[in-house]
């Protein structure tokens, strides 16, 4: 493992102006996310996390505080194509057929025909979804989606993967099978993830490390390296060691004053 | 079969109300006719007497269905008296007043989406402009048009056509160009998408369905806009100008038969926007 600094954040802080005022979605939050880690980041609503992966990713603007991806400025690491987003939808084109949506950033990028070919087969591939290029979206459960809008996300090869809550709308069973699939991605690969969530079990099962935060200001309440092997079949989640890492996050939450309303 | 009962009984319905409005308003000018000749009338002669005047208030459903046929087989199509040769007339200017709507339409779409400026100038009076009657300006495009030596109909037909059907296609194009959500705009963001890759892979693809939608209303109000073209004084061809000259010369079943021609040229326009826009949902992968 090197020890890479992907992303470095410094006392990052932004506020949202309303018309109920001001509201502080980040306050003062520092991290350092390196590379070939599995970060998630877990949190109630209204703590910042997703605000924090979309600081990032430059679809939000600090007001205050450093951040650096990739060693440059957020615009400049996303105008070099750093990172692939994934958003909680899948939000695939319905006019375009999966292997026209997995085609869609190549196209923008300017790779040639044949180039983007043989990317949205290996992509295909990938997220087990061989075969369904020709499909389109509708002719797709939603956790065939999702895996396509992964595919999306990864067909231009960045280093970097920020995912927004990507499995939330689906149900615990396609939800295992997608994280089980997710974290062999991530070891074939070799990339940076960064994971919103708001399921203890899936951080915990994800994740090398597990950054724990809590609204009002939004902020960082604890920061959790996983004692986890690199390999977890799902029944880890039995493990005493699991069970211990899910306890602290649920303590990190309550010190966060999360479980009040 | 099964989506043709409805319309046919619709249709069923109609007929018999058109039968039952004709006797009834025919029935005035049957019953002094028989008056001044002294004759009774029983209820059946007075039915017939209703059904076979040549000038009727009200032509019977028949009578109009002989008159159509006439009009369209009875004469060669290039006569002056066939209905195909006007039905070519005012089909030329609504496909012009079309094309011409929908890039107008479609182009100020365009601008005002891209442009705060031109959407808080331009929309408005995109607004105002369908607010004015169009059979009040019509006459004026048609004199303008001849004062400044366009000695053709064509031209100021087709603008009026334009006239109302660019609307349509405006409103609904404004809609489709603004449909895709934030989470579509943010994507293309990370992907360091531009203007016009945002525009070409986003904004006009989402806003296909609104456009085909959009032109059902935009064809039938192109023809519309054909025919109030043909109405002023000094149109000889055309739907418009028979009907206007059926009226006025006494000729009602002419009126009626010309009335129904253009329907019937609605029907086909419309029976036609819609096979395109089905191919076209196929091609963008929609359910059916």
């Amino acid at each position: 493992m090197t020890t890479e600094t992907v992303i470095s954040a410094q006392d990052l802080s932004l506020t949202f102006e309303t018309n109920d005022g001001p509201v502080n979605a980040l306050k003062d939050v520092s991290l350092e996310v390196k590379k070939g880690d599995f970060v998630s980041f877990i949190g109630p609503s209204g703590c910042g996390k997703t605000t924090f992966l979309r600081v990032m990713a430059d679809l939000e603007s600090p007001t205050a505080g450093d951040i650096e991806v990739n060693g440059t400025s957020p615009a400049d690491a996303r105008k070099s194509r750093a990172y692939g987003y994934v958003f909680q939808a899948a939000g695939l084109y319905p006019w375009r057929t999966i292997g026209g949506n997995i085609r869609l950033p190549l196209e923008i990028m300017g790779y040639d025909r044949a180039e983007q070919a043989r990317r949205v087969n290996s992509v295909l591939g990938l997220v087990d979804l061989a075969g369904f290029e020709k499909k389109f979206p509708w002719q797709l459960s939603g956790g065939m989606q999702q895996r396509a809008s992964i595919a999306r996300a990864l067909a231009f090869n960045a280093d970097l993967l920020l995912m927004d809550e990507p499995f939330g709308a689906l149900d615990e069973i396609v939800r295992d099978h997608l994280n089980e699939q997710l974290l062999s991605l991530w070891e074939k690969t070799n990339k940076t993830i960064c994971f919103v969530t708001h399921s203890i079990p899936e951080a915990v099962y994800l994740s090398t490390r597990i950054v724990v935060m809590s609204p009002r200001p939004g902020r960082i309440t604890d920061v959790i390296e996983s004692p986890l092997p690199r390999d977890r079949p799902l029944d880890i989640r039995d493990t005493p060691e699991f069970l211990e890492v899910a306890h602290r996050v649920r303590e990190g939450l309550r010190a966060g004053h999360s479980y009040e309303d | 079969m099964r989506n043709a009962l409805p319309v046919l009984t619709v249709v069923g319905v109609i007929v018999v109300i058109w039968y039952i409005a004709a006797i009834w308003m025919n029935s005035t000018w049957a019953l002094q006719m028989a008056e001044r000749l002294g004759r009774d009338m029983e209820f059946t002669d007075l039915v017939v007497a209703t059904m076979t005047q040549d000038r009727p208030l009200v032509a019977a459903p028949h009578q109009v269905v002989v008159a159509l046929w006439d009009g369209v087989f009875g004469h060669a199509v290039t006569s002056k008296r066939s209905f195909v040769y006007h039905g070519f007339v005012t089909l030329e200017a609504t496909l012009w007043g079309f094309a011409l709507g929908i890039v107008i339409g479609v182009g100020l779409a365009i601008a005002i989406v891209h442009s705060r400026a031109v959407d808080m100038s331009v929309m408005p009076w995109a607004v105002i402009s369908q607010t004015v009657p169009i059979v009040a300006l019509a006459p004026m495009i048609v004199v303008v048009a001849n004062a400044v030596g366009v000695e053709d109909r064509l031209l100021p037909k087709a603008i009026i056509s334009a006239y109302l059907s660019f609307f349509p296609v405006l409103v609904s194009m404004v809609s489709g160009l603004r449909a895709p959500n934030q989470m579509q705009l943010d994507l293309l963001k990370t992907y360091g998408a531009n203007r016009s890759q945002v525009f070409w892979k986003l904004r006009l693809p989402a806003s296909l369905p609104y456009f085909f939608a959009s032109l059902k209303v935009a064809i039938a109000a192109s023809l519309i806009g054909a025919i109030v073209g043909e109405l002023p004084t000094g149109a000889i061809n055309g739907l418009g100008a028979r009907m206007l000259i059926g009226s006025q010369f006494g000729q009602p079943l002419i009126m009626w038969a010309a009335l129904f021609a253009a329907a019937i040229l609605a029907g086909i326009l419309i029976i036609a926007v819609g096979t395109i826009q089905r191919a076209a949902d196929r091609r963008m992968g929609v359910a059916r």
